[in-house]
């Protein structure tokens, strides 16, 4: 295994979240998505941390604040989710237009 | 050996992930998407991260993904059914396109990413050591952003009586 092969796993990966945010209609679907950018990020801090030369632990330290970071996020955004189909009845960001975007 | 397993981890992953931008059932996509986040396990302990796989599977399989589905069980729509992509997603597939050919240039040009140079483990030990010496005020931080995300999440998904638009209600759902 080299350092290259995590790094093109972790590029397959953001890039699909990229996609995934970009061209998805749900704010569900959306969020999940953005899970899989911040997955491909911690792939990186990892392989990063762990093919150095001195083994070093700030790598995983980063990917677990990460993490705590991710697991804030989704329970926000599903609160927000929530509210506004309460408000809207739908969850669809194509139709939330309500700042003019 | 190795390398057969970083396949088998990475096939895993990248399958779950396709999955979670391409199907059209929003449980299913929670379901591919868990599948993705165990994929990235597999890899983390590839890379000797034993703590980070054990963080990733409790985390994102035992917390993350079931918020996710009762998210989606709270918010159930007929559209979920049709909720596919939006109109310029050739855009977006070209914009994901290029970005990861951009990535992969830059990375396959890089010699010094073509290390396989054999690793020490890092112990849990040492990992918390580093956690709650050298990290701890952003530890507390992050504690603190966790305090704040769970008192927004309790607010902003309150049932607020001063909506200004009226509620749908359970009834108009199907």
């Amino acid at each position: 295994m080299m350092l290259i092969h995590f790094e093109l796993l972790g590029a397959g990966l953001f890039c699909l979240g990229v996609y995934g945010v970009l061209a998805r209609r749900s704010g569900v679907m959306i969020l999940m998505a953005v899970e899989l950018m911040l997955n491909a990020v911690n792939v990186n801090l990892v392989a990063f941390a762990a093919f150095r030369d001195i083994p070093t632990a700030t790598g995983q330290v980063i990917a677990i604040f990460v993490i705590t970071i991710a697991a804030a996020e989704v329970g926000l955004a599903l609160a927000i989710i929530m509210r506004l189909f309460r408000s809207r009845g739908s969850v669809n960001v194509d139709q939330i237009d309500l700042m003019g975007g | 050996m190795g390398l057969a397993f970083f396949y088998i981890a990475g096939a895993v992953t990248l399958f779950g992930a396709i999955g979670v931008v391409v199907t059209r059932n929003v449980v299913y996509a929670a379901l591919f998407l868990l599948v993705s986040l165990a994929g990235v396990a597999g890899t983390f302990v590839l890379l000797y991260a034993e703590f980070l796989a054990l963080v990733q599977v409790l985390i994102y399989g035992g917390a993350i993904i079931i918020v996710i589905l009762f998210g989606l069980m709270l918010t159930r729509t007929s559209e979920y059914e049709a909720s596919g992509e939006n109109r310029r997603w050739p855009f977006a597939a070209l914009v994901s396109i290029g970005l990861f050919a951009l990535l992969a240039y830059a990375f396959l040009a890089d010699s010094a990413l073509y290390n396989s140079s054999t690793r020490e483990a890092i112990s849990v030990e040492e990992l918390g050591r580093e956690l709650f010496e050298q990290w701890a005020v952003p530890f507390e931080i992050a504690s603190l952003i966790l305090i704040v995300a769970l008192i927004g999440a309790v607010v902003i998904g309150r049932a607020a009586p001063e909506d200004d638009e009226p509620e749908p209600g359970p009834g108009s759902a199907p």
